[in-house]
Formats: C-alpha cells, sequence, structure tokens
C-alpha cells in the first residue's frame, strides 16, 4: 500500500503565528490519481501545497513525497525532489518579461542543457498538449486568463513531472474555459502517467475529474473517498459544503453575541 | 534575435559612454594628463617663507604647468620650508635653476615658478634648487613701502 | 510612558529589518558570481537599469550644470574671480553634486522600478513559481539586478559629472562670456585625479551598493499584496535619500575632512 502512495501527509500541525490553520491532517495521494482537496475559503488548502512542496515546513506530522521526507531535506535534495514536481498556480504565475516559448522553454533551460533545437521541439510539443502552439509568441499580458493558465499548464510539465499541483484551477473562469481545463487536467493525468491533486472549491467540477476528494474544514479532513461516496457522506458538514447549502452546520453569522441582547443591551444608545 | 541585438548595443553604448565620461573627468576636468606621478622626479627647495603655497599647487616653467608641489615641512634646525616638488620627467632643469613663489593675480592661488639657468648639469632625482626667492607677503611689501616713504620725507 | 513603548518597538523593528537585510545582502553577494555568468540576464538588466535611467541623468546633469554656471558667475564675478568658475564648477560636481544627485535619481528611476518590479513578481507568485521549479530566485531574478545596479551607478555619477561640467561651459563660457581657456585650464589646475575624481567615484560605488541593496531588498521584503509593493516602493525612495545623504556626510568627512 506504502508504494502506491506518491504522497503522504501525516498528523500535520501548521501555524501561522497565533493562528491554527492546519490541525492534524492525514491525507494519502495514491500514484496515477487524481485527487482533490477541497474546503471553504481560507482553510489552508494552498498551505497544504506549499508543505508538499517544501516551501512550508509543518510544525508537526510528516510530510513524505515519493518516499522522501519533505521538510528534512537539505536545499539541494530538496530542489532535486522539486524538479520532478509540477505547480500550477491559482494565477497562472507566468513571468510576464518573457514570452509563452519563453516560458515554457524556463525551466528546461535553467535545469537541462539541451539544445535548442530540441528546446523548441520540446516546447512546441508541450504547447501543443494545451492547444496553444499557435500563441508561442505572445506576451502574458496579451493572454486570457485561460490561456494563461494553459501555458502555466505547459510550463509545469516541461520536465516531465511525476506529479502536478493545481491551485484552483477553476476559480474565476467563464464555463468553457472550465471545461477546457476540467478535460486537459484528466487527459494529462492518464495520458502522461501523472499524479495529480488538485485543490479546489468548485464541487461540481472537481467531482467530474477526480478519482478521490478530501473535504477539509478548520483544519481538520472531514471525510474522504470517492466522488459517489462522499455524495452519501453522513456528515451534515460535507452535505452542506457539496451542495452549497446556505443554512447547516456552517452557521450564516460570524460568532456574534445574542442580536436582541446586542441590539437592547447597556451598550445600545 | 534583433531585438536582443539592440539590447546589447544600447547596453555597450551606455558603457562606453560612462567610461568615455570617466576618461573626461580624467584627463580634461583634472590634471592627470599633466602630472604623471610615476614619470615625475622630485625636487627640493627651501624658502625663508612659502606665503599660502599648499600642496598640490601648481609648479611651473615660463607660465606652463609642468609639475606641483607634493609636500611642505619646517626643517625644525633651519627653520626654513622644505618644499617637494614633483617635476614631470621630459623637462631636465641645470642645475642653477631658480624656484620662485608668485601669485596668480591679486587674489589668486600661490605657485611655484621655476627659471632654468645655463649649467650643463641637470638636477637629478632627489636633487636641491638652491636659488629661491620667497613668497611675497603683502603686508611686509606695505610695511616696507611706508616705511620707504616716510625714511624718504 | 506610552511613548516609550513605541520608540522601543519602533527601534526593535529597525534592528529586525537592518538584520533581515543584512542576511539578505549576504545572500545576494554568495550569489554573484553565478549572477556574472548568466550574461545574458545582466544584459537585461543593465539596460533597464542603467540604460533607462541616462536620459534623467543626462537632462538633469546639464540643467544642474549650467545653474551652478550662472550662480557661480553672479559670485565670482564680485571678487574679479570669474576665471575660476570652471574649478568651482568641476569641483561642486565631481565632489558632491554627482554621485550624490545621481544616487538619488538612481532612487527614484531605477530603484523604484527594481522593487515594484521584484514586489509584483512576489504579488503575481511568480518569485513562488521559481522557487516551485527549483530556480533559485536570489541567483535568478535578484543578483542580476543588484550587479547591474553596482556597476551603473559608477558610469551614471561620471556621466553626471562630465556633463554636468559641459553645462558649466556653455552657461559661463557661451552665454556670460568666460573666456573658455581660463575656463578649462583653471578647472584642470584645481581639479585633482586622485583626490578628487577617484573620490567622487568612490562615493558613487558606495552609494550604488547601497541604493540597489535598499531597492531589491524592499522589492523582496515587500509583503505581497497591492498595498505592500506601493509602500514598498515608496520606502525605497525615502530610505535611499536618507541613507545616501547620511553617508555622503560620513565619506565627505572621511575624504576631505583631513
Amino acid at each position: 500500500m506504502d508504494a502506491d502512495d506518491l504522497v503522504i501527509l501525516e498528523g500535520v500541525r501548521f501555524s501561522h503565528g497565533p493562528r491554527r490553520i492546519l490541525d492534524g491532517i492525514d491525507i494519502r495521494i495514491r500514484r496515477g490519481s487524481v485527487t482533490t482537496i477541497m474546503g471553504p475559503s481560507g482553510t489552508g488548502k494552498t498551505t497544504l501545497l506549499r508543505l508538499i512542496g517544501g516551501q512550508l515546513r509543518p510544525q508537526s506530522g510528516r510530510v513524505v513525497v515519493d518516499g522522501e521526507e519533505v521538510p528534512r531535506l537539505p536545499r539541494r535534495r530538496l530542489f532535486e525532489l522539486r524538479k520532478r514536481m509540477g505547480m500550477m498556480f491559482q494565477s497562472g504565475a507566468l513571468f510576464n518579461d518573457l514570452n509563452v516559448f519563453e516560458n515554457v522553454a524556463f525551466p528546461l533551460r535553467e535545469h537541462t542543457a539541451l539544445p535548442e533545437s530540441m528546446i523548441r521541439d520540446l516546447v512546441l510539443m508541450k504547447l501543443h498538449a494545451v492547444g496553444l502552439r499557435g500563441a508561442r509568441d505572445l506576451m502574458p499580458s496579451e493572454l486570457s486568463g485561460g490561456m494563461a493558465r494553459r501555458v502555466a499548464l505547459a510550463r509545469a510539465i516541461a520536465l516531465d513531472p511525476m506529479m502536478i499541483m493545481y491551485d484552483e484551477p477553476f476559480t474565476g473562469q467563464d464555463p468553457i474555459t472550465v471545461g477546457v481545463i476540467m478535460q486537459l487536467i484528466r487527459h494529462l493525468n492518464d495520458a502522461l502517467g501523472l499524479t495529480s491533486i488538485i485543490v479546489s472549491h468548485d464541487v461540481a467540477e472537481v467531482s467530474a475529474i477526480s478519482d478521490r476528494l478530501y473535504v477539509i474544514s478548520q483544519g481538520k479532513v472531514l471525510d474522504h473517498g470517492t466522488p459517489q461516496d462522499l455524495e452519501r457522506s453522513p456528515s451534515a458538514w460535507v452535505q452542506q459544503f457539496l451542495h452549497g447549502r446556505p443554512d447547516g452546520p456552517i452557521p450564516f453569522h460570524y460568532p456574534a453575541p445574542d442580536y436582541a441582547e446586542d441590539l437592547l443591551g447597556p451598550d445600545a444608545t | 534575435m534583433n531585438q536582443q541585438r539592440i539590447l546589447e548595443l544600447s547596453v555597450g553604448a551606455f558603457v562606453a559612454v560612462g567610461l568615455a565620461a570617466l576618461l573626461v573627468l580624467a584627463l580634461k576636468v583634472s590634471n592627470l594628463a599633466q602630472v604623471n606621478r610615476d614619470g615625475g622626479y622630485h625636487l627640493t627647495a627651501r624658502f625663508d617663507n612659502v606665503g599660502g603655497l599648499k600642496v598640490r599647487s601648481p609648479v611651473t616653467i615660463a607660465g606652463v604647468r609642468v609639475g606641483q608641489v607634493s609636500d611642505i615641512a619646517v626643517d625644525p634646525q633651519t627653520f626654513e620650508a622644505v618644499v617637494q616638488l614633483v617635476v614631470s620627467s621630459q623637462y631636465r632643469l641645470p642645475t642653477d635653476t631658480s624656484a620662485q613663489i608668485y601669485t596668480a593675480g591679486l587674489l589668486g592661488e600661490q605657485y611655484v615658478a621655476l627659471e632654468p639657468g645655463g649649467e650643463e648639469e641637470y638636477l637629478q632625482d632627489g636633487g636641491e634648487i638652491r636659488l629661491t626667492q620667497s613668497a611675497i607677503v603683502l603686508e611686509r611689501v606695505l610695511g616696507q613701502f611706508l616705511f620707504n616713504k616716510a625714511a624718504g620725507e | 510612558m506610552n511613548l516609550l513603548v513605541r520608540l522601543g518597538a519602533w527601534s526593535l523593528g529597525s534592528m529586525q529589518r537592518l538584520g533581515r537585510g543584512s542576511l539578505f545582502l549576504l545572500a545576494v553577494l554568495w550569489r554573484l558570481p553565478g549572477a556574472l555568468v548568466q550574461f545574458r540576464l545582466l544584459l537585461g538588466q543593465l539596460y533597464s537599469v542603467g540604460v533607462l535611467t541616462v536620459q534623467i541623468i543626462v537632462v538633469s546633469a546639464l540643467s544642474v550644470g549650467m545653474v551652478l554656471g550662472l550662480q557661480g558667475y553672479n559670485t565670482l564675478v564680485d571678487f574679479n574671480a570669474e576665471a575660476s568658475l570652471g574649478q568651482v564648477v568641476a569641483l561642486s560636481l565631481v565632489r558632491e553634486l554627482g554621485p550624490v544627485l545621481t544616487a538619488l535619481l538612481f532612487a527614484g528611476r531605477a530603484g523604484s522600478a527594481l522593487t515594484a518590479e521584484i514586489g509584483l513578481m512576489k504579488v503575481t507568485e511568480q518569485i513562488s513559481a521559481m522557487e516551485m521549479m527549483a530556480v533559485d530566485p536570489l541567483r535568478r531574478v535578484v543578483a542580476p539586478r543588484f550587479l547591474a545596479g553596482v556597476l551603473s551607478m559608477p558610469l551614471l555619477a561620471a556621466l553626471f559629472s562630465a556633463v554636468g561640467v559641459f553645462g558649466g561651459y556653455l552657461a559661463g563660457v557661451g552665454l556670460l562670456g568666460v573666456d573658455g581657456g581660463a575656463y578649462w585650464s583653471q578647472m584642470q589646475a584645481k581639479v585633482d585625479f586622485y583626490g578628487d575624481v577617484m573620490n567622487g567615484v568612490v562615493k558613487s560605488v558606495v552609494f550604488g551598493w547601497v541604493a540597489t541593496w535598499i531597492a531589491v531588498f524592499e522589492g523582496y521584503d515587500a509583503p505581497p499584496t497591492n498595498e505592500g509593493v506601493s509602500r514598498a516602493t515608496t520606502r525605497t525612495v525615502v530610505h535611499t535619500a536618507f541613507a545616501v545623504l547620511a553617508l555622503d556626510f560620513v565619506l565627505t568627512a572621511i575624504m576631505f575632512g583631513n
């Protein structure tokens, strides 16, 4: 079982200053699967990705990627490991002083000594895979949001990584773009034999393409399983989240003193 | 590719202009062109009074700058001012060269004027100029003038 | 009481920033040899830091030089010493105005741009993305910019002084009729290459380090929000101005204080 799991998080706790963001998270991500981590905004989903990528260290717990304890890796080994990870950021994070071609070529130029002709071939292949071979000469400022994310995806797979992490890939995109990105994630995962981790709160979209889902809230994993499993989840909380009901265990009101008391109490003038 | 060339060209031009500016400062603005410190040789001259002469004051021959004052000290025995001069090596001075301290204009700076003599032999590095005439101190000249006037009447 | 607490907090905060800034500088210095090798990156930064600053330097230097010529002439002519105009203009520029004004203009033009650029790379997660691609942003982003700033400043300062001297010539000789020969010869007689010109160059080198250091540190240290970057950009200009003026006093005292 262990060998099948590419990423293992065990009892991970992480605090930012006095605020506890993750409070004992256990997640296992199987090789070759598309796993989505869902939860309301501000529950530390992006923090999870940064822990997996080694940009943050947990206060306690284990983060294991491909058999290596990420928080304990020395810098050089960590960088070696990161070459085998791709990440697509929410905004795309393209380098805006480089054009599309050079953005995708960036990891190749930095980490390999390939001849220019081979770099060109590789970049065009990656761009073709995301359908943007014709956009190679555009600058990032000339791209739409969806195109920028697809270029970022091409850049993330430039070094043929073993896994890709997607940080909110659908946020703020039109339905067509969402469909295209969904297709791409699933297709690339299966065609290239990747392992994909998606962080998102777009329930319908990710349910359609994910093998497994994790729902986290307030620093804990509430439930996990296949999309069908979660559909039948006994947790009222998970039901509320999945179906987007305004009422349920997550209150509409921020914690406050009693309404009547607040209006009529001693502070009222 | 073309853009890369423009980039390279403009950076090249920038560096060239910057270095040229430095060269202008060295050769046109400052005295680097006139006194080649390595090539210059040292001479000593003793004066009763150097007036307002300072280190780096010019040394001239026939009004043309040929060197500068490198050091001014007082001889503890004779209480004379010992002035070190650096003169560009291209000017070889006879041993009977004389040195005077003059003022450029009424309020101008003071400088050492050298007047080459006619000897066959030349001053070597570290040599001493024996014939010197001190700076003219304005108060003393005025005092002498008034004294003479008074004595004449 | 409250005031003392605030003073204490402020001092601690400043010390902490200075400490972080110093560690940052060390980390960047460690990567400078690498930056020298990445010649293409350095070239691009020399363009945006150096070449793009030339315009403001030349225009400012010309006007400062001409004003020095006019004002100097007005003062000197009372003493019948207008022949010394070249010396006055050149010494002011070479010793003080060249390095100092160049550093201040540099902070406004290139320093603020460096801060904003690096800060925005943080906001748009480009720095983060680079780290995730196993590329060290200090080497790839900061070191070439730092090196470009350090190399550009002395060149810009020399340019400022040279153009300023020419501006003084235009005003003094061209407009006011000072003798051209006297302008140059008095200048050459009184400006020492080692004592004046080289000391000015040393100043500009020091300013180059400090101004670029502040600019890249503020950018790299900025909170990754739009507000954070705009504040950092302002801080770059203000802090560079303070640092340059204070250092100028110290350097002047050491070099010319005798």
